[in-house]
């Protein structure tokens, strides 16, 4: 069998490298996606928004496939990276994965020292020069700003950083493998304000080279550093646009109630 | 984005891409063969006792097993009454479980109920000291220094008698009792202590009136344990025991378990073939079935108790 | 009047206390008089030439350096096969089989083995090992026997170990675009691994002190040579004190033997045991 491959189209003027189409999940007989329809614009910040179990974070998981971990879960509908189907059974979602990075909730550095973890993915996908890896550890730092911090200390156990560095740390080893988009699922929920400011700050630096999709339950949050906005609602995607238009001039009641804060 | 960058990513992507992912196919289907072997070794198990057992059975007659008539190494007419066997084996472990289960029962109320943490920090590893001691050390304690002491007090005492190796493995079996007990204990919710305590109860009151009663399945349990423990234990007996094949109750005198009739068998010159030999797997059955029986009773109690919570 | 019950009570709390504490009391007086007689007996015998010397009819020639090379001989078996073994089921159990019939059936199985007296296993490895496949009272028969016998406590030690990886350590992975084995070899396991060794460590100290299955594979009582393969015959430490114990009877000085030899082996087992507890408050790490 032929393997489809995920072409290189990364320098392509494609402006969508998401474009979602009737997308439906469940877990067991609980539905927790109804009939998603989106497109993710590149080198921009897609916030995503709604109250706790509206599906947001299932959604973002589903970009990368993680979703697919967790055994009783049913997908129908596409999603198209590049106008490439990643549900396809061709499609390797090992590649996906270095294509669409992600970061998580709570910062997961793994408890090894800062260096190995971000030359994790490099390494397992089989660079082994070690100049060749030091050099992507030094980019790969220095774009999640932390470089500066941590260039004395490399081979020390990255258990023993703070939580705003350690989150830094995993947005950098993401990077490491040189993904085209980051997919943040409340990266900064754990994090003090400033730990979190530091983030904010690093999105909007990131942007230009990556296309950013990011699940918050802040307001702000969104409002600051998103270009679009989706709102979820129970599964559905409710209203879908500009962040300015979704602050100012929603098209739904329940939006304007969400993100007014009348709940939530 | 450099080009050092894109040469990266393409590195990556022709690696993924060559990737035959050989290995990682593999693995799981290694892993499950090695997880096998655990399960082979029940089949080989309950197999070899079975298929030899079977062979014991049918040389000799029902109304001989169950008789009092023990005498395997006999030249002429060998006999084979179990009933010898499945007396010292029980009277061993009740004079065992008379040493464990009160010892270790009120060791594990005061180490839950009474203790303070930094006496309960120096006495639990010590304990567990006690438990991780091979059984031949048991055995040569309870033959060359319980035997003697015994002796001294009850003059009638035989060299090898069933009354040492019972104490000396109720010792042994103490740290087991007292550290599942705890367990159940320490189980039982603080809220139901704190009432009671509350209302002006002493810790012993609270203990037995709220403690024990609340923990009870799994004490229970550590003594099925225990006593599972006591049947299958082997050296302790061999050593201090003796190997009397004579059915008597009489605690002073010489008793043979069911496992240290294996252990005197089969380091004999029990040739493969013989009744004799086949015997040891008859006992080896009636021996796994005992425990079996026994760790089937703790399991279902304890998770009778799980669900009490 | 109520005063008085009162006082009664509180008599009766301290009374019990106090009983109950005798219990923990006896419990280690106990252990100290073993170790004392123990230590007292090899007093004068446990000595260099003890430990280096060969096994002889005469006790104060007697040596027990062929004794401790076969324990080193069997634990060279046992340590392989029960790491193969029980890593690869606790793998097996907690990364790769699906919540099912077959893995609970293995999780049962492994739970009831644990329990199944050791002098049954010796049956089981006289059958088999043995005699089926002709290793007779060899290292290699011996050492399969003892870790089978010891299996349940590694699969066991490192299931716990492995469910101790936290679920986001492999989330990490996964999303790096590891496959599952990388995600097992480069991450589960490496932060396992402390927990796995203390677990090898603790079923190596009940294999090395274990006698009964030895002494039904047949495993002779006298043995003047030193083995040096794993088709060798051999003995154990916990064999030799086993028929030192037995001759007591004939020649008195055996015990002090069977004493010497105990102290040997308890002092290997504290050893094991010490490592064991270094590296788990060194190397394990806190999530």
């Amino acid at each position: 069998m032929k393997e489809i491959e995920l072409t290189n189209r990364i320098n392509t003027t494609d402006k969508m490298v998401f474009d979602v189409k009737g997308l439906n999940l469940w877990y067991d007989q609980e539905q927790a996606l109804r009939d998603i329809n989106i497109g993710i614009e590149k080198n921009r910040v897609t916030a995503i928004i709604g109250p706790s179990g509206c599906g947001k974070s299932t959604f973002i998981k589903t970009l990368n496939r993680m979703v697919e971990n967790i055994p009783s879960v049913r997908i129908t509908g596409e999603i198209l990276y590049h106008q490439q189907n990643i549900f396809d059974k061709a499609i390797s979602v090992e590649e996906l994965r270095t294509r669409v990075g992600m970061v998580f909730q709570k910062p997961n550095p793994f408890p090894k020292s800062i260096y190995e973890n971000v030359v994790f993915g490099p390494k397992i996908h089989g660079i082994k020069d070690k100049n060749l890896l030091m050099e992507i550890a030094e980019i790969s730092l220095k774009r999640a700003a932390l470089w500066d911090e941590v260039k004395d200390r490399l081979k020390k156990n990255a258990i023993g950083l703070s939580g705003g560095q350690q989150q830094r740390l995993c947005i950098a080893r993401a990077l490491a493998v040189n993904p085209d988009i980051l997919l943040m699922d409340e990266p900064t929920s754990a994090l003090d304000p400033i730990a979190t400011g530091k983030i904010e700050d690093l999105v909007l630096e990131l942007k230009k080279d990556y296309t950013i999709v990011i699940v918050t339950h802040s307001m702000q949050q969104a409002a600051r550093i998103s270009d679009k906005t989706a709102f979820f609602l129970t599964g559905e995607l409710l209203e879908y646009d500009e962040t300015k238009k979704i602050f100012s001039n929603p098209q739904h009641k329940k939006t304007e109630d969400y993100v007014t804060g009348r709940f939530g | 984005m450099s080009d050092r960058e894109t040469d990266v990513r393409e590195i990556i992507q022709n690696n993924i891409r060559n990737k035959k992912g050989i290995v990682n196919k593999i693995m799981p289907v290694f892993f499950f063969i090695m997880a096998s072997v655990s399960v082979l070794t029940t089949i080989g198990i309950i197999v070899t006792l079975v298929t030899d057992a079977y062979k014991f059975f049918s040389a000799v007659g029902l109304s001989e097993i169950f008789s009092t008539r023990l005498a395997p190494l006999r030249a002429e007419d060998p006999t084979f009454g179990i009933l010898p066997l499945i007396n010292g084996t029980i009277i061993i472990t009740a004079i065992a479980m008379l040493v464990a289960i009160p010892l270790g029962l009120t060791a594990a109320l005061y180490l839950s109920q009474f203790a303070s943490p930094r006496v309960r920090k120096t006495v639990k590893p010590i304990l567990e000291v006690l438990a991780g001691i091979p059984t031949i050390v048991y055995g040569f304690f309870a033959y060359t220094f319980v035997t003697p002491m015994l002796m001294s007090l009850i003059p009638t005492l035989e060299s090898k008698n069933a009354l040492s190796p019972g104490i000396v493995m109720g010792i042994m079996i103490i740290p087991l009792v007292a550290s599942l007990s705890e367990d159940a204990m320490n189980a039982v919710p603080e809220i139901l202590k704190e009432g009671s305590l509350a209302l002006g109860s002493t810790k012993l009151e609270v203990a037995i009136k709220v403690v024990i009663p609340s923990a009870i399945s799994g004490i229970i349990a550590s003594f099925v344990l225990a006593i599972s423990r006591a049947i299958g234990e082997t050296m302790i007996v061999t050593i201090a025991s003796g190997s009397s094949k004579a059915f008597t109750f009489d605690i002073t005198r010489s008793m043979q378990t069911m496992t240290s009739y294996i252990v005197e068998f089969t380091s004999g010159d029990a040739g493969s073939g013989t009744t004799g030999y086949y015997s040891l797997y008859a006992v080896g059955l009636i021996l796994l079935s005992f425990t079996l029986v026994m760790n089937l009773i703790a399991q279902y109690i304890s998770r009778k108790y799980r669900e009490e919570y | 009047m109520d005063q008085k019950r009162l006082k009664k009570r509180l008599f009766l709390n301290d009374l019990f206390k106090n009983l109950f504490s005798l219990s923990v009391v006896f419990a280690l007086l106990v252990l100290g008089i073993l170790f004392y007689r123990i230590i007292a007996d090899s007093i004068g015998w446990l000595s260099i030439k003890f430990l280096t010397g060969n096994l002889s009819i005469f006790p104060e020639k007697a040596g027990i350096y062929g004794v401790m090379v076969g324990s080193v001989w069997l634990m060279s078996i046992v340590v392989p096969v029960t790491l193969i073994l029980g890593v690869s089921t606790a793998i097996y159990l907690e990364e790769y089989a699906k919540k099912g019939n077959i893995q609970m059936l293995i999780k049962v199985n492994i739970s009831n083995l644990a329990s199944v007296p050791s002098v049954i296993f010796g049956l089981l490895g006289l059958a088999v090992f043995s005699r089926l496949f002709n290793l007779g009272s060899s290292i290699l028969a011996g050492g399969l026997t003892m870790s089978l016998l010891v299996l349940p406590i590694v699969v066991v030690s490192s299931q716990e170990a492995i469910k101790a990886v936290p679920s986001y350590l492999r989330e990490a992975s996964y999303a790096m675009g590891a496959d599952k084995w990388t995600t097992v070899r480069r991450v589960v396991l490496p932060v396992a691994l402390p927990g796995i060794l203390t677990g090898a460590i603790l079923s190596l100290s009940r294999a090395i002190g274990e006698t009964a299955p030895l002494v039904v594979l047949g495993i002779p009582a006298l043995l003047l040579r030193v083995p040096t393969s794993v088709m060798d015959n051999f003995t154990a430490l916990p064999i030799q004190i086993y028929y030192w114990t037995l001759d007591t009877v004939l020649t008195a000085e055996y015990a002090n033997l069977a004493a010497a030899t105990i102290v040997v082996l308890l002092l290997i087992l504290f050893m094991m045991n010490s490592v064991a507890i270094v590296i788990r408050n060194k190397f394990e790490v806190k999530f």
